[in-house]
């Protein structure tokens, strides 16, 4: 079987179609392959091999040859094909490696394999490139604030029909086959998939659930908004809940959010339900229920971690507060307290990731009659000055108020440090509760960065008469880059107490303000 | 609710663009993630009102921009220039006539016209024997005796001051595909030439000669020979080191080896063949004046399609640097032509040198030119040094232009086509300004080439030929 085509004026370097020759012959059921400029030479060639007829014998050295003779029809259409393939390929070896494209349209055509876009630009300009990325097929994770609801609710409404993550705004973690982005932490690989309308708390979670030796398939974050604002309407979470469902991998799916609005609860309640899969969710600050089928609710980050870990071993969950010996928690708690002077009476949260800063106020705010803070709901709690605590004082420094001009204290420590100094001046601050969020993304030693200036703290109040409680908690795995057990050793070696989650710390931090009461 | 490419995403591997913060690229590639990091500007250089005109072509879905745009890109594809013949300019160019003259760029007045154009001239009345000498031919050219147009409103292209008269020699090119023709004078040499304004009695009598004995015998080796296919010579000489604008050797090499084995079968005298051969190989941008009728006739083809917003030319006088776009009809949007950032000859500096001038431009409206620089490795010093800036610069313009040509083609880039058909939405979006080289005039008539580089085309006129093309196609 033979064929031959002779393509008019269509000129190619002679060496490249050498190359293009070679690979062409390659192919199985090939016998011979020419493809070559019509130069007498070739032309004359191609009569020996007797691949010619009227067109080669009047081919000129302007016209390309393809000739190819094989086994069968199939092979030679394959050949034919192939050869056509090579004599348009572009290249895209070395695109991308010095060249970086000037646009997403651009990249979108040197990468035709890209599947996501990631946009931490000015919001004022992201909407428009996340536009850009749906409407070219491609997942968002869109890290910038300052997009409005209209926007949002248009990008979402459009991803959904286009059936993509659009992941933000405002999201900062997510986790998408195993791999971190943004602010992300490295977790292993396993069968719980977590949907998450909270930063912090689905780092919290993911790495919760790396601690208790188990693994993560997707972590999707969906912005703060998602299920906060009807409007919204969980668009993102259901989409997820929806991917996680048909997701053979995914045994376990976990939903954390900050408090919804009440339908928006219902139907992602409504749609983990049809999951059929064991489901747990934490809404944060609403009360835990009961379990309702295969829905299961997690009081905390840590549980939801907890339980989710325990359904995919078929284990029970057992709720419990501390997951060190009660005997050594009492004796942390002596310890703590012992030398605390008599007017050290209130608690200061100092917090970088807003999530955690969230759980502690929830669990605190009325176990200690009220927390102030820089948006507290009850108008009485409010702190007059975001920038001086009052009483017991949670904040969470990645609020806008604080990082003016700076960037997020998760990179510069800085806002929290200085923090930190104005604190240790405050001759009633008897415990103050930290996190310490790690993973690509944050600072590369937050611990190392803080600890000077908690030592400082500690050796104010001790300069007193007094002492200073500090507990903390690492958010983090083994894989950060930043070594987990090399910062705790850090913040250890200063005499804080580290807690092996958010949840513990503020639980110990309350039963030590309990004992302060009691004194 | 279909979430079925979410379900496939979780199947592949994460092949991530980053825009925005590098560190999150840089985190990626540390988990072995691929990912191409966007040096993202804001679009329409910040400004918020021409980004919001982008959007609202965008929305409107009646218009499609694209399908005419690839209708003009395809045009420009399918385009074949072929040299067919050499006649006398006021014979062949459409409404060509004795006082008349045609020059570069975008219609310009005497009073406004630079010094070099002004100097071609009078150069070319003279040269017609208007005038008896300079003087009186400043006088004509002043009194409004003398009608001025563009090459471009006649089917022509002119390099530099592309100063065409009534009598002069004219290469005659058509686009067989669709039988449209393009004309462009033959290209005098360097040194004191007309097109960089010197107007001496030399240059007159080069003209001279040209027209008498250079064009006949050239004319009657092609008529030998017959019509060349001029797609199939730039096509070899972009594999060549050339990019057909700034860099015409190997052009010029393949051109004389075309017609020497029809020239030495004429029957005029020897030296007269020697004559002409040593003339084109003397001058290594004989070609120039070929490539840029050619690209000429290939590009107005896609000229007049409705909703295209390629460009399809760009030309500068001196004065200023015009653009006219596919779907704005005759229309030229204008702005100061600018200086050209380029290396100098001896004894010469950019203190010398005229404002952008020329219709050579057309090079790279069709695609070559600066757009092919990643062709021409010899000539990188215009580009700021090294082989890999030349590569940069071609790759720059993949982002401004609709499609990818399939016949000229870079080795260089693993023989990626050449970034053609420049769409004027994308360079306001992108901020991208298309790249150009070109060589650079003295700024007094008469003194002629003073070196050779680059040259950024003014924003204005491509914002002005946006809001134009919005307040025609938007909504």
């Amino acid at each position: 079987m033979k064929q031959i085509l002779v393509q008019k004026d269509a000129y190619y370097d002679s060496v490249f179609l050498m190359l293009i020759n070679q690979d062409v012959k390659k192919i199985e059921g090939i016998t011979e392959a020419v493809v070559s400029m019509g130069t007498e030479l070739n032309v004359e060639l191609l009569g020996e091999m007797g691949l010619v007829n009227e067109e080669v014998t009047a081919a000129t050295p302007n016209d390309l040859i393809i000739a190819v003779e094989g086994r069968d029809d199939a092979a030679v259409t394959v050949a034919i094909e192939a050869a056509r393939e090579l004599l348009n390929k572009k290249s895209s070896s070395e695109e991308g490696a010095a060249y970086r494209p000037s646009s997403l349209t651009a990249a979108v055509k040197a990468i035709p394999e890209a599947n996501l876009v990631v946009i931490s630009l000015p919001g004022e300009f992201a909407a428009r490139e996340v536009r850009k990325a749906l409407m070219n097929d491609l997942h968002v994770m869109l890290f910038s604030d300052n997009v409005s609801l209209e926007q949002e609710i248009e990008l979402k409404n459009l991803a959904r029909d286009r059936g993509l993550l659009m992941m933000g705004p405002d999201c900062g973690t997510a986790i998408i086959n195993g791999k971190p982005l943004c602010f992300s932490n490295v977790v292993r690989r396993g069968t719980i998939g977590i949907v998450a309308a909270s930063g912090t708390g689905l780092q919290e979670v993911a790495c919760s659930i790396e601690k208790l030796d188990a693994g993560v398939t997707q972590a999707i974050g969906t912005g703060g908004r998602d299920l906060k604002n009807e409007k919204v309407g969980g668009t993102m979470m259901l989409m997820g809940i929806e991917a996680l469902k048909n997701d053979e991998m995914t045994k376990v799916i976990t939903v954390v959010s900050k408090p919804p609005a009440a339908t928006v609860a219902a139907t992602v309640i409504d749609a983990l339900k049809r999951t059929g899969k064991p489901c747990v969710v934490h809404f944060i600050g609403l009360d835990k229920r009961p379990a309702e089928g295969n829905v299961h609710y997690a009081g905390n980050l840590e549980e939801a971690a907890g339980m989710a870990v325990a359904l995919t071993r078929n284990e029970s969950y057992e709720p419990r507060v501390f997951t060190i010996p009660t005997g050594d928690v009492d004796a942390l708690v002596d310890r703590e307290t012992q030398k605390m002077a008599g007017g050290q009476v209130n608690l200061r949260g100092l917090y970088t990731g807003g999530t955690l800063a969230d759980e502690s106020m929830i669990l605190l705010y009325d176990a200690l009659g009220g927390v102030y803070s820089f948006e507290s709901k009850d108008p009485e709690f409010v702190l007059k000055d975001p920038h001086r605590s009052q009483g017991h004082t949670i904040v969470d420094l990645g609020e806008d108020v604080f990082t003016v001009g700076r960037p997020h204290p998760m990179i510069d420590p800085s806002t929290r440090t200085d923090r930190i100094e104005k604190e240790m001046e405050d001759d009633t601050m008897a415990v103050m509760l930290l996190d310490c969020v790690l993973g690509y993304g944050s600072h590369p030693d937050p611990a190392g960065a803080m600890v000077p200036f908690l030592k400082d703290a500690k050796d104010r109040a001790a300069g007193r008469g007094g002492y200073l409680s500090i507990i903390a908690s690492v958010t983090g795995t083994g894989g950060d880059f930043q070594n987990m057990d090399e910062q705790r050793r850090k913040l250890e070696a200063i005499g804080v107490v580290v807690m092996p989650s958010n949840y513990q710390a503020a639980m110990l931090a309350l039963e030590i303000m309990n004992k302060v009461g009691q004194r | 609710m279909n979430v079925a490419k979410i379900n496939k995403l979780f199947g592949e591997e994460i092949n991530a663009i980053n825009m925005g913060l590098e560190s999150f690229a840089e985190n990626l590639q540390r988990e072995g993630v691929a990912v191409t990091q966007v040096e993202w500007r804001p679009p329409a250089g910040g400004d918020k009102e021409l980004a919001a005109l982008l959007d609202s072509l965008e929305a409107n879905r009646d218009l499609d921009i694209d399908a005419a745009n690839r209708e003009a890109a395809q045009r420009i594809l399918s385009g074949k220039p072929t040299l067919i013949d050499i006649g006398i300019a006021g014979e062949v160019i459409p409404g060509m006539h004795k006082k008349l003259i045609l020059h570069a760029g975008p219609p310009v007045t005497w009073d406004r016209m630079c010094g070099p154009l002004k100097g071609a001239v009078l150069g070319g009345i003279v040269y017609e024997g208007l005038a008896a000498d300079l003087a009186e031919a400043e006088k004509l050219a002043a009194g409004g005796e003398i009608t001025f147009e563009p090459c471009h409103h006649h089917d022509a292209v002119g390099p530099m001051a592309g100063v065409v008269t009534a009598s002069m020699p004219v290469w005659i090119m058509e686009n067989t595909t669709f039988g449209n023709r393009a004309y462009a004078t033959l290209n005098e040499g360097l040194g004191k030439v007309l097109r960089y304004g010197a107007n001496g009695t030399e240059v007159i009598e080069k003209l001279r000669w040209m027209a008498d004995e250079l064009a006949p015998i050239l004319r009657k080796a092609l008529a030998l020979r017959g019509s060349i296919d001029m797609k199939n010579i730039i096509a070899q000489l972009l594999q060549m080191g050339d990019e057909g604008h700034n860099r015409n050797r190997a052009g010029t090499s393949l051109f004389i080896r075309e017609l020497a084995p029809y020239l030495v079968q004429l029957d005029d005298p020897k030296e007269k063949l020697a004559r002409v051969l040593a003339f084109m190989h003397e001058n290594d941008h004989f070609f120039l004046n070929l490539s840029m009728p050619a690209s000429k006739c290939t590009v107005d083809a896609a000229r007049y399609i409705e909703g295209s917003s390629i460009i399809t030319t760009m030309a500068r006088n001196g004065t200023d640097f015009g653009i006219r776009i596919s779907g704005l009809g005759d229309a030229w949007f204008t702005g100061p032509a600018g200086m050209v950032d380029g290396l100098y000859l001896p004894g010469y500096t950019a203190e010398d040198a005229a404002p952008d001038i020329g219709d050579s431009v057309i090079t790279e409206t069709a695609g070559i030119g600066g757009f092919a620089m990643a062709a021409a490795p010899a000539i990188v010093k215009f580009v700021g040094g090294t082989p890999a800036d030349a590569i940069n610069f071609t790759k720059r313009m993949y982002e401004i232009t609709a499609i990818e040509n399939d016949t000229y083609q870079i080795p260089n880039l693993d023989f990626r086509g050449t970034p053609t058909a420049i769409d004027v939405l994308k360079v306001v979006e992108t901020g991208i300004l298309p790249a150009i080289n070109t060589g650079i005039a003295h700024k007094e008539p008469g003194v002629g080439m003073v070196g050779a580089g680059l040259v950024e085309p003014p924003v204005s006129c491509f914002t002005d030929a946006v809001k134009a093309f919005v307040k025609k196609y938007g909504r």
